[in-house]
């Protein structure tokens, strides 16, 4: 038996370890790290200094990020608040809603493969009297209008379902799902933190009336993030989580983190200009990958709808070759798997379990998140490692040596442990 | 997830990856874990039927890299032993050998079931009284 480990050959350009997986952080775009330099080093004012310049160049500057952050999702700039990350914007508009709304109702609808400070957040609410529909996604991982509509009752006081899956990348219909909840007065929050600045989202056209975003998905800096709360039709209102000094109209206190908005603002200011050829790039790199393994490896398949997804997203099981072995083949390639021996809590993914797909093959996927930075030739190399790595660990499985001489394996009798 | 050495070179270099002809007589296979587990391995011996000496052991396993150095591990540490030399080996041994944190002693548990069970196949085969616990997977 040859060795595991091989040689695919590192093309010209390629510097290892490559970072395939955009969708847990992205890289800081140097442009960005030039726009907060000064705000790094000389111009450190507090913008809620009222009295000197040097409060107000930091105001000025946070101001000119909201602007640029309102013009990306067509908000206006009264309508952005800033926060620490996503998740705390998702803990702001959820708790916030909860307690605002209380006397209209206590019912919260959310679905399954939301991400955990949404998940968390509604089950922490459930411990304070308030009851929250989980609705399940179909096995292409988007909800069933219908199940919303029934789940709706004169209790519901807010829908939250995220914008794009980090995981699995694809989009829930938002849409439709706001106009729902407009027909029936019911505030509509959706997680939105991967879907801005990779495709489309415009909270007015979206029907959106609360939105979480986040700079470091898009290659802006970590520890800053915002809140979207409309003010007209409806005009939503929230209730303060964190107190203090009233800072962002009273609905998170805190001194801003200026650097980072500025930051942000720069994020989302590319993103704007960038996005229609970024998402043909990205779409054109996945699709290389994808085309790749299919053409030199079987029992493979894409995990979640294909049709409505993130254009850099491939979430792909290997079935009978277990993830966190994978992975370990490829050590010079930084991506994620939805092995359950990857995790802390050595389960599967729950994204994955909830698509219906087996724990079997939930251990065998590999999610790979491409962004801005990577090349065709590390998708080379990447796809060449893999298919490589994929082939042995085969070799080395008796679940596929078992299928390849036409062994159901759902009919053995496998001793669980 | 940092690996030791040892499981790094089993990982690179498994030993004795392959299939033995189970409908042979002198064959005994186990196969132990499950796929919605994370690990399956099949362990195989050839044992000599005067001398009881296992001649040649094979495994194929899905599952982690640990899961992976403690099958290979097991396959060249039974090969030369007599089956109930082979029986002695214990799952706390392989975890010594390859230095596995807490979260991978299902892989070193898995690989001891699975030497069981396939010596328990053999002793069945071979009409072989049972001298060790029947081959199952405990619970744990």
């Amino acid at each position: 038996m040859s060795t595991v480990t091989t040689q695919v050959e590192v093309p010209a350009g390629v510097k290892l370890p490559i970072y395939m997986d955009n969708h847990a952080t992205s890289p800081l775009d140097p442009r960005v790290l030039e726009a907060m330099m000064p705000y790094l080093t000389g111009k450190f004012g507090n913008a809620a200094s009222r009295n000197h310049s040097f409060g107000w160049e930091a105001e000025q500057a946070v101001e000119a990020a909201r602007a640029q952050i309102a013009k990306l999702i067509g908000a206006t700039s009264k309508e952005i608040i800033f926060t620490s990350g996503a998740t705390e914007s998702d803990n702001l508009a959820i708790k916030g809603i909860a307690e605002m709304y209380r006397e209209r109702g206590n019912h919260i609808i959310t679905q399954v493969t939301e991400h955990k400070a949404v998940l968390d957040t509604c089950k922490r609410l459930e411990k304070h009297g308030y009851r929250v529909t989980y609705l399940p996604v179909k096995a292409d991982g988007l909800i069933d209008l219908e199940d919303l509509k029934r789940a709706i009752d004169d209790k519901t006081i807010l829908v939250t379902i995220m914008a794009a899956n980090n995981e699995i990348g694809v989009l829930q219909p938002i849409r439709e799902i706001g106009k729902i909840c407009h027909e029936k007065g019911v505030i509509f929050h959706t997680d939105a933190v991967q879907i801005v600045g990779k495709v489309p989202f415009n909270v007015i056209e979206d029907n959106v009336d609360v939105a979480s975003l986040t700079a470091h998905k898009i290659y802006g800096p970590k520890g800053v993030g915002a809140l979207y709360v409309r003010r007209r039709n409806p005009r939503v209102q929230i209730a303060a989580q964190i107190d203090g000094g009233g800072h962002e109209r009273g609905m998170r206190s805190g001194t801003l983190n200026v650097p980072g908005i500025v930051g942000m603002g720069k994020a989302c200011e590319i993103a704007m200009q960038e996005m229609d050829t970024e998402a043909a790039y990205l779409r054109g790199l996945r699709d290389r990958l994808r085309n790749k393994f299919e053409s030199e490896l079987d029992y493979i398949h894409v995990n979640g709808s294909w049709e409505h997804r993130l254009p850099g997203n491939l979430n792909m099981s290997f079935v009978y070759v277990e993830g966190e072995s994978l992975l370990m083949g490829i050590n010079d390639v930084a991506v994620s798997s939805g092995s359950a021996c990857t995790s802390a809590t050595l389960e599967p993914s729950y994204v994955l379990k909830a698509l219906g797909l087996g724990d079997d093959v939930a251990h065998s996927s590999i999610r790979f998140g491409l962004g801005r930075f990577n090349t065709q030739a590390e998708v080379d190399y990447v796809a060449a490692k893999v298919i490589d790595i994929v082939k042995h660990l085969r070799e080395l499985s008796p679940l596929y040596e078992m299928v390849k001489e036409g062994i159901d394996l759902t009919k053995i009798e496998w001793q669980a442990h | 997830m940092a690996y030791s050495d040892k499981v790094v070179d089993h990982y690179n270099n498994p030993r004795n990856v392959g299939t033995l002809d189970k409908s042979l007589q002198e064959v005994g296979t186990g196969l132990v874990g499950a796929p919605e587990c994370g690990d399956v391995m099949r362990l195989q011996i050839k044992v000599n039927p005067e001398t009881q000496v296992i001649e040649e052991a094979k495994f194929k396993t899905f599952g982690c890299g640990s899961a992976i150095a403690s099958s290979s591990l097991a396959t060249e540490w039974i090969q030369g032993r007599t089956v109930e030399d082979a029986l002695a080996i214990k799952n706390t041994d392989i975890v010594k050998e390859l230095s596995l944190p807490p979260v991978k002693i299902h892989c070193s548990v898995l690989a001891e079931d699975a030497i069981r069970a396939a010596i328990g196949d053999w002793k069945k085969k071979n009409g072989v009284a049972e001298t060790a616990p029947a081959a199952t997977a405990e619970a744990k």
